[in-house]
């Protein structure tokens, strides 16, 4: 069956030079496009019709294209990663839009997510966060018997669960308090679940929990947007096990 | 253990910690409030009435409830601002319907409406009892003891007002709504929450909500339609 094709769309995308000029919407039309392309093959057609025309092409985050690296961003008409369940935006296809509409794409917004370029936001917070204790030191040299540590198998699920995290923003991107509480908890859930991640938990907990506040988000207020939002469906109940951990390493000293 | 309370983590456990505990509160004051229509006499609600306002225990908590309140208040304000602060552009297009409820984004709103019916509320009642006095209150004999006799204060300001029984309809289902999010969040931000308890808070919470809601709301209800003999 040959995919539909929508014959004029207009976009309407936030422009901006670089981090420091003020940024402002530019509308865009752009027609024939094909409801079988992906999100991003449309924003590739419209940056040719852009550079054809003299202009300078939108910026925007993208590497895989297949969903799992967690590089591409885009707050399209008002939803991280567009209007579609548990993908990111390179999956994200045209079939979810209707001819003649005009859809808005804006960066990630918050403090800790500058805007670089359009819609290119610096996530480095995040590496932050990670440097901060997501990790386990442990010393090099031969490759431990997978069975000597004996993991339950609900645990070995519930870090896999939370592992599948691929760090995109789309948590703080969807919470109306620029939380990063999905991230920081998925990240340290999936090793405190683990033997070999129990070892630094409190410290990790402490560590992460205060670089993220640093970094300037906002706090978590439950509203279950992130989850909602989240192209990887982390589960909130990794806030739980973090707000636990938390209250647990502060309690023991 | 200031470090535990400057941190984002720390700071939402005092809210959730004062919120419980307005939580047992609210169950109490209900409780007793619905004495005001279980008994037209009016003798068991100014019995209970006394009993709250001549009892060590109740004396003693009455200080930590008005602090349980302040803290509650303005740390919501606090925390809010410094969560706006974490967005300084805010998006242009926002479609938040499908992914939170109403409720869990406009705590803040909720409760600031809950706020100014909690002022009007102390001011109607709490005030008159406790300082100014009324011409309503006179001494009552109930059980040979002598007591003031609270509930013609409050039956007679219903019966005479229809505008603040509606008011405190109001109150009654905001303070619903605000709850509805309220208590299992504050199980959540303790951390006693997994994926078999989140359902069952919720529904826990739900439950607490209506009869919150319900509860003080069929008290006006009650004297509007005039139901009391």
């Amino acid at each position: 069956m040959a995919d539909k094709i929508l014959k004029q769309l207009k976009i309407k995308v936030w422009r901006q030079k670089n981090a420091k000029s003020k940024g402002r919407f530019e509308t865009y039309t752009i027609e024939n496009i094909s409801t079988g392309s992906s999100f991003l093959e449309m924003m590739d057609i419209l940056n040719n019709d852009l550079i054809e025309k003299g202009i300078d092409p939108i910026a925007f985050d993208h590497d895989c294209r297949e969903g799992i690296c967690g590089t591409c961003s885009l707050y399209i008409n008002g939803r991280p990663h567009g209007p579609d369940t548990e993908v990111t935006t390179c999956q994200l296809h045209m079939r979810k839009f209707k001819d003649g509409e005009t859809i808005t794409i804006e960066p990630w917004r918050a403090r800790a997510f500058p805007v670089i370029k359009d819609l290119v936001v610096d996530r480095s917070a995040f590496d932050k966060i990670l440097q901060a204790g997501g990790f386990v030191s442990v010393n090099t040299g031969g490759v431990p018997d997978a069975n000597a540590i004996p993991v339950a198998r609900e645990d070995a699920e519930e870090s896999m669960d939370a592992a599948a995290c691929i760090g995109c923003g789309a948590c703080v991107a969807a919470c109306k308090n620029s939380s990063a509480m999905l991230f920081v908890s998925a990240k340290v859930s999936h090793l405190a679940k683990l033997p070999q991640g129990k070892v630094e938990a409190k410290t990790r907990a402490m560590s992460m929990v205060a670089k993220m506040d640093e970094l300037g988000f906002g706090g978590c207020t439950n509203t279950r947007a992130c989850e909602a939002e989240c192209p990887k469906s982390i589960s909130i109940m990794n806030i739980a096990r973090l707000n636990r951990e938390y209250l647990k390493a502060r309690l023991s000293r | 253990m200031s470090k535990f309370l400057t941190a984002s983590i720390g700071r939402k456990f005092i809210m959730s910690l004062s919120g419980l505990f307005l939580m047992v509160f609210i169950a109490v004051h209900l409780g007793l409030n619905l004495l005001l229509i279980f008994d037209d006499s009016g003798d068991l609600f100014n019995q209970g009435a006394h009993f709250m306002a001549t009892n060590p225990l109740i004396k003693v908590m009455e200080p930590i409830l008005g602090l349980g309140f302040i803290v509650h208040i303005l740390w919501s304000f606090t925390l809010e601002y410094q969560n706006w602060k974490a967005r300084p552009v805010k998006y242009a297009k926002k479609n938040m319907s499908g992914a939170s409820s109403w409720a869990s984004r406009n705590m803040l709103v909720l409760g600031a409406l809950v706020l100014v019916f909690l002022i009007i509320h102390i001011l109607d009642f709490f005030v008159k009892i406790k300082f100014t006095g009324d011409p309503s209150l006179t001494e009552v004999l109930v059980a040979g003891e002598h007591m003031e006799n609270t509930y013609a204060l409050v039956s007679g300001a219903f019966m005479s007002s229809t505008a603040l029984c509606v008011l405190y309809i109001l109150g009654g289902i905001l303070l619903g709504v605000h709850l509805s999010h309220g208590f299992w969040s504050s199980f959540q931000t303790l951390g006693l929450n997994n994926k078999y308890w989140l359902k069952r808070w919720q529904i826990v919470g739900q439950i607490y909500a209506v009869v919150v809601a319900l509860g003080f709301a069929i008290i006006p209800l009650y004297f509007m339609f005039g139901l009391y003999n």
